[in-house]
């Protein structure tokens, strides 16, 4: 599903965020990434959905090398992938509903399907009667689940989540991670980038530990999650 | 038909948005209107200052002066010959004596006149051609001046020429007042889609983050670009029909006193038409310029 192979990727001025990463993430699988800030984690993100090109190596996407891909076929690719930013990148000129909504207004959805779609993401993730609220009248949390919720609603097959236990309590960590694992059991593919040791402890899967910029040692965690 | 209801929701946004800033939306549709009013407005004027000249210059005369000491026979065959030409619709004989009397009286120069020892004055004959058309009207009079006993012919066509020549130069400067204006329509509609694209660059960046295409992020601009020149167009149009309304009122009691029913006439469809498509193109044009100008610089990161 993902496959990187040698991948560099230096910024203008030098600094090498990257550094000949390999590794192989197969359909359905749930991975982690790990490391301290800085390390790269949210480096490597980007260039799964291709906000970032690698300087060079191949970085394979459902078949599409990010690489050469053309910026005409980028939107498509972006489809089939939900991201999940630790920032949330939610809109506050709109509701709730509305921010779940745009997917599926940018894929020209029929309004009373969308509508039904909007609704089942957001009881999903347990904010379905929210959905009048601005985002900004929510908690982080619950802006989190929201972004959850607005990454899922187009059924991705690939889910990429940036920190997104970051800024939360333990309790609120378990519930989003319980959504993740639901995810993982339909099938849906995995790579939440975090540095939550517990999360890491409580729902043990594979991890990719990068330390700046470099990939060490696999270490698999004890089965699946 | 999903596509058709894309862009009727996208429709839907565009005017919402417009009556989000109805301040701001006004004062534009406004500019844009005044801006369109002034090219269009000479255009108005243009086109009914050529219709009373055609109106006038389709009464021409020409003036044929006989040779003196032309006999009384002589003048009666020119008067037949005349009489029988094609282009000629009727004529009027004036005698050298009235001729003279018509001087006296008009010019009040009884004093001069009346000190001549003879009348200097030429008999004459006042054509009317049924033709107005200035080619014509020089082809008949280079006729006539080979005639036997005619002196000379006098063809005022001149001032023709010159209404012709005025209504270029109109023509030209408000040609040259429209492109500018245009061109002020368009730029303004580029600072408003600029200022729309930095106030939802969040959003812009979002939705390319979530898969949006280059096409759906545009047509939001361009549609709000199409219908705020739309609406300048409507405004412009409002703007001449109120003003023709209110100079034609006073114009009425001008032109009684000259015997005259001059009137501005009003935009007729067609060029209502032509104002509302080509207001919306320009609008359309400017968010165009501005979006492909500024999109691009929105890259998420």
């Amino acid at each position: 599903m993902i496959k990187f192979n040698q991948v560099y990727k230096r910024y203008p001025g030098g600094h090498e965020a990257l550094k000949n990463l390999s590794f192989d993430i197969a359909e359905g699988e749930m991975v982690y990434l790990t490391g301290h800030s800085g390390a790269g984690k949210s480096t490597l993100l980007k260039l799964v959905a291709a906000i970032e090109r690698p300087s060079s190596g191949g970085v394979l996407v459902k078949g599409q090398n990010i690489r050469s891909i053309k910026p005409a076929a980028i939107p498509a690719l972006r489809r089939n992938i939900g991201l999940i930013f630790q920032d949330h990148k939610l809109l506050f000129d709109r509701s709730a509903f509305d921010n779940v909504m745009l997917p599926l207004q940018i894929c020209g959805f029929d309004h009373r399907e969308a509508a039904k779609r909007v609704r089942a993401a957001l009881d999903k993730v347990g904010l379905l009667d929210r959905e009048k609220a601005n985002p900004i009248a929510l908690s982080g949390g619950e802006q989190q689940r929201l972004c959850i919720a607005r990454a899922i609603v187009n059924r991705p097959t690939i889910l990429l989540a940036d920190e997104p236990t970051g800024n939360l309590d333990t309790e609120y960590s378990t519930e989003i991670m319980n959504i993740f694992k639901s995810f993982h059991q339909v099938g849906v593919t995995l790579l939440i980038s975090t540095h939550d040791e517990g999360i890491l402890r409580q729902f043990p899967a594979r991890a990719l530990h990068l330390k700046k910029g470099e990939l060490q040692a696999h270490s698999t965690g004890s089965g699946q999650a | 038909m999903r596509t058709l209801i894309e862009h009727f929701q996208v429709l839907r946004f565009t005017l919402r948005q417009l009556l989000l800033t109805p301040n701001a939306s006004l004062l534009n549709i406004t500019i844009i209107g005044i801006a369109l009013s002034l090219p269009v407005g000479g255009y108005v004027l243009l086109k009914s200052v050529q219709t009373l000249g055609a109106q006038i210059a389709g009464t021409p005369q020409i003036s044929v002066f006989l040779s003196a000491g032309t006999g009384t026979g002589d003048i009666e065959r020119i008067g037949e010959r005349l009489k029988q030409h094609t282009v000629v619709k009727r004529i009027e004989f004036v005698p050298r004596a009235t001729a003279l009397k018509k001087l006296q009286q008009s010019t009040g120069l009884s004093d001069i006149i009346g000190g001549l020892s003879q009348n200097p004055l030429p008999d004459a004959f006042i054509v009317y051609p049924a033709d107005g058309n200035v080619a014509t009207l020089e082809k008949l009079r280079d006729e006539l001046k080979t005639w036997q006993r005619v002196e000379h012919v006098q063809l005022d066509s001149a001032w023709v020429h010159k209404l012709e020549a005025l209504l270029d130069f109109g023509r030209m400067a408000v040609a040259i007042l429209a492109a500018l204006l245009s061109f002020a329509l368009v730029a303004i509609t580029f600072n408003t889609i600029r200022l729309q694209i930095l106030t939802r660059r969040e959003e812009i960046e979002v939705a390319k983050l979530i898969g949006a295409t280059d096409a759906f992020i545009r047509r939001p601009f361009l549609y709000f670009g199409l219908t705020q020149g739309l609406l300048g167009g409507a405004a412009a149009w409002l703007l001449i029909s109120a003003s023709l309304l209110l100079l034609n009122h006073t114009l009425t009691e001008l032109a009684q006193l000259y015997a005259s029913d001059f009137s501005l006439q009003g935009l007729s469809v067609a060029d209502s038409l032509s104002l509302l498509g080509f207001s919306a193109y320009l609008g359309w044009l400017g968010a165009w310029f501005s979006v492909s100008q500024h999109l691009w610089q929105i890259e998420p990161r």
